[in-house]
């Protein structure tokens, strides 16, 4: 709660810890602490234990894991690695397409999202300024209802007797009703749907904030509008797309609900092969273990990304 | 240099919108649907209110989600503060760098891992510690807060970044210490954002079928999970009815946050 800088740094010895206390050195420690206790205690802790919970086997019983580190013979203490979860994932083909198939719909829901996310960012960012509030609120009001009713509607929507088939049938463009729910196609939908107001909101916040003079001196020079877009809107609005592209891409990957409810039988991904292994197959290793390589390969990157972007924004 | 194009622009937009907004509304117009099938209109009737009212393991449930999202809210931006504070204001204390990792990372972390990951722990808690006995509205509750807190400390920090500062160090001048100073000028400040991070906390907590599908026990289903097994089994109109209960509140909801917001904004200038 002390503002001063640089006085909060606990000094070696008796005396500097007398110093440290009456600086606020203890007002700030009782404000740091919570929020890390909590944090450590339940966010970094679990994510350990699943670590070591990857390399222990399935056994029946409570709680359903081998431990790691066991007495032998009284004096032996000794620590069991059980790489077979991890060996299993590389050699049943069944994870790596997951993982490869949850990129590949996560990527192309993302590129959609920005295709329709980026005019809508821009139609309003170019928007009369009374009225851009109440443009990027009905963004967001869709986002305060709930996540699981919204996919829920487009059920109703898309199935074969659904509405779309309904009322394409009733104007005649088709006799057939279209295969839609329970395809990628579905999925696509449910998460451009789902994700759509996260992608917009930051696009809007650097469309906002463009200088608008740098258009008018392209036009001056000559510069066609839809060149004077493609050299100067588009490369300025950059840090927009890419928090925009993380904002989808990264929930995604990992999303359950959409695939679950909206995708078919062959709509592989990663976030719904953990859950069945969880909860059908009851195998608490192995789900770890893809837990583990879910984190490895596709959070751990995003974060170095992130950090560094944060790092190249506000140098500390 | 704009008709064509802006004209365009707004077609896309518009578009955006009913895309936005057309599932929402078809849902509604059919939760007064008199026929079982939720795609087929024969008439008006508020028959699936009625058997929504009188569905007790809707109800239960609802009121458990209610009762978690609103400790849950409390819990995350008590603790939310807290971390905006130490990530505003102390520039340099040893374990930052981790402190700002714990706080970003549940933003990027698939749910699903963290709901395993929770659960695990709390699984070898109870094995090593005994605490907590069992999977109920508690271990939902602690693992809501985890995620939360983060979405909600975004929202406070932003706040916080951007306030003024003289009037803190003018507070100070006259004599005032660092808690008083907090309370009196610091808090008031911040005090609208602490309102949208607790809104924003008791949606996500209200909103989560996945985390707690890991945490919670037998006896504690939350709203999210009854939802999400009874549309499994096929779309009914009692959930079309109970969206359009969630659209008509948060609606309401937000117009009077709106106004009040529009009303706060008048009075300060």
């Amino acid at each position: 709660m002390n503002g001063r800088p640089g006085n909060g740094r606990p000094a070696n010895g008796w005396t500097g810890a007398v110093r440290w206390v009456v600086a606020g050195g203890l007002g700030r420690l009782l404000v740091v602490l919570p929020p890390y206790a909590w944090l450590t205690l339940f966010f970094l802790v679990p994510f350990v234990i699943v670590l070591k919970i990857s390399f222990a086997e399935m056994v029946s019983a409570i709680p359903p894991y081998t431990p790691l580190v066991a007495w032998v013979e009284d004096v032996y203490l000794q620590l069991r690695l059980n790489m077979a979860n991890y060996i299993f994932l590389l050699d049943d083909g069944l994870y790596l397409t997951a993982y490869l198939n949850s990129i590949k719909i996560a990527a192309i829901a993302t590129a959609l999202c920005l295709l329709l996310g980026y005019p809508m960012a821009y139609a309003i960012a170019r928007a009369p300024e009374a009225r851009r509030n109440g443009l990027l609120l009905l963004i967001m009001l869709p986002f305060w209802t709930s996540f699981l009713i919204r996919v829920y509607a487009w059920i109703g929507i898309l199935k074969d007797e659904g509405l779309l088939n309904n009322f394409l049938i009733a104007i005649g463009v088709i006799d057939q009703p279209l295969a839609i729910l329970h395809t990628d196609w579905a999925v696509y939908i449910g998460l451009v749907y789902s994700y759509l107001p996260f992608m917009v909101l930051p696009l809007y916040a650097t469309l906002e904030k463009m200088d608008l003079t740098l258009l008018e001196a392209a036009a001056d020079l000559g510069c066609r509008p839809l060149r004077a877009f493609l050299l100067v809107t588009l490369p300025l609005s950059m840090p927009g797309i890419v928090a925009g592209s993380m904002l989808v891409f990264i929930p995604s990957v990992g999303e359950f609900v959409i695939p679950d409810l909206l995708g078919g039988p062959d709509t592989l991904m990663i976030g719904k092969v953990l859950w069945v292994e969880f909860f059908t197959n009851r195998d608490w290793p192995l789900a770890s273990a893809v837990a583990v390589a879910m984190l490895v390969l596709l959070v751990a990157p995003i974060l170095v990304f992130q950090r560094h972007r944060q790092n190249a924004e506000e140098p500390e | 240099m704009v008709g064509k194009r802006s004209l365009a622009l707004f077609a896309v937009l518009g578009f955006g919108y009913a895309f936005l907004y057309l599932p929402i509304v078809l849902l509604v117009i059919f939760s007064f649907n008199e026929s079982r099938l939720v795609t087929v209109w024969s008439g008006f009737s508020t028959k699936w209110y009625g058997e929504l009212l009188g569905n007790q393991k809707i109800l239960d449930a609802a009121w458990l989600s209610l009762k978690i999202a609103f400790v849950n809210a409390c819990g995350a931006v008590f603790l939310a503060t807290l971390a905006a504070v130490v990530i505003v204001r102390f520039r340099s204390f040893r374990g930052r760098t981790l402190f700002l990792a714990l706080v970003t990372a549940p933003l990027v972390m698939p749910e699903i891992i963290t709901g395993l990951a929770t659960l695990l722990m709390f699984v070898a808690m109870e094995h090593a510690v005994g605490w907590p006995e069992g999977r109920s509205a508690t271990t939902v509750t602690i693992a809501h807060i985890t995620f939360s807190m983060a979405f909600a400390t975004v929202v406070i920090q932003s706040r916080l970044s951007q306030m003024d500062r003289t009037l803190e160090e003018a507070a100070m001048d006259l004599g005032a210490r660092p808690l008083k100073v907090f309370f009196v000028i610091t808090l008031p400040i911040i005090a609208p954002s602490l309102l949208a991070a607790w809104l924003l906390a008791f949606t996500l907590s209200l909103d989560d079928l996945v985390i707690a599908s890991f945490v919670s026990g037998p006896g504690s289903s939350t709203l999210p999970q009854v939802i999400f097994s009874s549309v499994r089994l096929g779309v009914s109109p009692q959930i079309n009815a109970l969206a359009t209960i969630f659209v008509g509140v948060v609606t309401v909801g937000i117009l009077l946050a709106g106004r009040l917001m529009n009303r706060n904004e008048s009075a300060g200038r």
